[in-house]
């Protein structure tokens, strides 16, 4: 039997019962090419301001409507996928290496080592993430760069107790003993026996917490932290939008909004589906 | 039980320990020269800098500087916000019965949701309830609480007119009653000012559910597996082999237990809630704390952050201690692990 054929079939199995895992494959594909060729595709130029075409409703032209400024509103959501997708990237990819990396070793090793990492992750993460990510940006200084820091350094916990845990009970299974009786070392057995087989429930997490660093970026712009107007972005977008919406200018905060929900939702439902897929333990 | 409750009580000791190293550290982290911004006048001069800094012990070395500080906690003295002019703990004290009723209303709202569809879920696995419940808690978890706030407000406020304005707890025009607990309804039902309730209920409504939505997920799902888990252990066979009715087995004998890790989550769902807190509170025009810090923050004024930053950390430290002791009063196997 060749595992390789029999993970595709599972796949195609899973993916012909829940149409939600197409419908997140699809999305998260969609916001990928956004984010490439977003502003190549966008009709309009998101910063041109057109005084004479002030708050349209959505309409032939402008699909989802002008802002205050004549700006169009389609294009700047479009505009928008690449920034927030940028920030969502490099967090978690920050978060995941260096979290999985001490996570890793914590579980390895054990000792003193993984005593203090795993009281630090424990403690960081009681706290509420968000006050935790608003707090270190207004430490660190206003804008992107932080952005993307604060956010690596709230998710960081959840990547070195996952992979504490996973590389702790892993190491004493028979397979690994046999890896090292035979003579592989330390470096070794990590790359090639640990890691691989961690890897899975590593994937669902870093697909959860993509959609969660997104969530986290919007909300910090949306509160006047890190990324500041006249920047097309979702979060600051439906910030600008609120007064106006309140004048029943709905789609100033409709459009960018559901484009960040929507963001948000295929990336979570994208960890669901790795789960089903990935995950032994519930076959 | 006792001795389960003391050591429960020592092991936060450390965790509050880091929360005020930690606090400090933010404070030292943050942008800028306090000195500067304290010293009066739009351009300080030298002399006077060197005497606010003096003054508020910045010429000191760093460990001196957070013994002062402290020392500063313990007699209860959290600095002043220099923009509202009033001392942080008075501002922190006035202020958080207003989020705690939010908080509190919004996990009692998600709660009375995720609790029944959890265990709808679990019983009726696999069919349209369950997938229903996946959906319906997939969608709360993705929803910026901004983003359903705002939409809550544009069709419940100004498009159908059934909530009212998002603004405040309660109405302008209606006084407010006594303050005792500051909890806006527990103090206007005890001096029975119906008025003041029925204003202070309409308003908590949109910003709870706003609240509500977002919690949902975890809840309903931790239900729904610790459910599964309890639904096909032996207890539950034997129960049904007795030929209990099913509303017995699944009610009294499995609900019971399938509690107890949903507890356990309540920690984690309680500092999101505080979390997301900043953003509703500003959404809804709300004078908890969460508005306060991030109004302070925004202007650079940074005892407030300081503050809050300590204020929720202590919460967190006890509403995880009074869950552990909830859980060991349910569970006595608990009781040992600490």
């Amino acid at each position: 039997m060749q595992p390789s054929s029999s993970i595709v079939s599972h796949a195609a199995r899973i993916v012909t019962l829940n149409w939600l895992s197409v419908a997140a494959v699809a999305t998260v594909t969609i916001l990928l090419l956004l984010a490439v060729f977003g502003p190549m595709l966008a009709p309009f130029d998101p910063y041109a301001t057109d005084l004479g075409h002030v708050l349209l409703p959505p309409g032939r032209t402008h699909w989802f409507g002008t802002d205050q400024l004549g700006r169009d509103v389609l294009s700047r959501v479009i505009v928008s996928a690449r920034l927030d997708l940028f920030i969502a990237v490099c967090a978690v990819t920050a978060s995941f290496t260096i979290g999985v990396g001490i996570g890793g070793l914590s579980g390895y090793l054990g000792g003193a080592f993984d005593l203090w990492t795993s009281r630090i992750a424990e403690m960081l993460q009681v706290f509420p993430l968000f006050v935790l990510a608003m707090a270190l940006v207004a430490a660190l200084g206003n804008d992107l760069r932080n952005v993307i820091l604060a956010t690596a350094i709230v998710n960081l916990p959840f990547y070195v107790r996952l992979a504490r845990v996973e590389v702790g009970v892993l190491s004493s299974q028979l397979f690994v003993e046999a890896a090292r009786v035979a003579g592989n070392g330390d470096a070794r057995i990590i790359a090639r026996v640990l890691l691989p087989n961690v890897m899975p429930n590593l994937m669902i997490q870093l697909s959860v917490n993509l959609g969660w660093a997104i969530l986290n970026a919007a909300s910090l712009s949306f509160i006047g932290l890190g990324i500041r107007p006249p920047t097309a972005e979702w979060g600051i977008m439906v910030a600008d939008g609120a007064a106006q919406a309140m004048a029943g200018n709905w789609w100033l905060v409709v459009f960018p909004g559901v484009a960040l929900a929507l963001a948000v939702f295929a990336f979570n439902l994208l960890g669901d589906a790795l789960r089903d897929i990935l995950d032994v333990r519930s076959r | 039980m006792l001795t389960f409750f003391v050591r429960r009580l020592l092991a936060a000791v450390p965790a509050i320990c880091t929360l005020v190293v930690a606090t400090f550290l933010i404070m030292r982290v943050l942008p800028g020269d306090p000195a500067a911004f304290f010293a009066s006048g739009p351009v300080p001069t030298a002399e006077e800098t060197a005497y606010v800094r003096q003054k508020l012990g910045l010429d000191r070395t760093v460990p001196e500087q957070l013994l002062i500080y402290v020392k500063d906690i313990a007699r209860a003295d959290l600095g002043m916000s220099f923009t509202t002019g009033r001392p942080v703990l008075t501002e922190l004290r006035e202020r958080l019965p207003a989020s705690l009723e939010l908080a509190v209303t919004a996990l009692l709202l998600a709660l009375a949701i995720s609790i029944p569809l959890g265990v709808m879920a679990a019983i009726w696995r696999g069919s349209p309830v369950d997938h229903l419940a996946r959906v319906i808690s997939s969608i709360g978890v993705s929803m910026p609480t901004f983003v359903t706030g705002l939409l809550l407000t544009y069709v419940f406020f100004l498009w159908l007119g059934l909530a009212p304005e998002p603004v405040d707890r309660i109405d302008m025009f209606i006084a407010a009653p006594p303050r005792l607990t500051g909890f806006l309804l527990i103090d206007s039902s005890l001096s029975g000012r119906w008025d003041a309730l029925q204003s202070a209920a309409g308003r908590l409504v949109l910003p709870s559910i706003t609240m509500a939505i977002f919690v949902l997920s975890p809840l309903t799902r931790m239900t729904r597996s610790s459910m599964l888990g309890v639904l096909s252990s032996d207890f539950v066979r034997t129960a049904r082999a007795m030929g209990l009715s099913d509303v017995t087995v699944y009610i009294r004998y499995a609900l019971r237990n399938a509690l107890l890790p949903v507890l356990t989550t309540m920690g984690i769902v309680f500092s999101t809630m505080l979390g997301s807190n900043v953003l509703v509170e500003r959404v809804f025009g709300w004078p908890g704390i969460g508005s306060f810090a991030l109004n302070a923050l925004l202007a650079s004024d940074y005892a407030p952050v300081q503050g809050f930053v300590l204020l929720m950390g202590l919460l967190l430290v006890t509403v995880n201690l009074a869950i552990d002791v909830a859980y060991g009063l349910a569970d006595p196997r608990a009781r040992r692990g600490v």
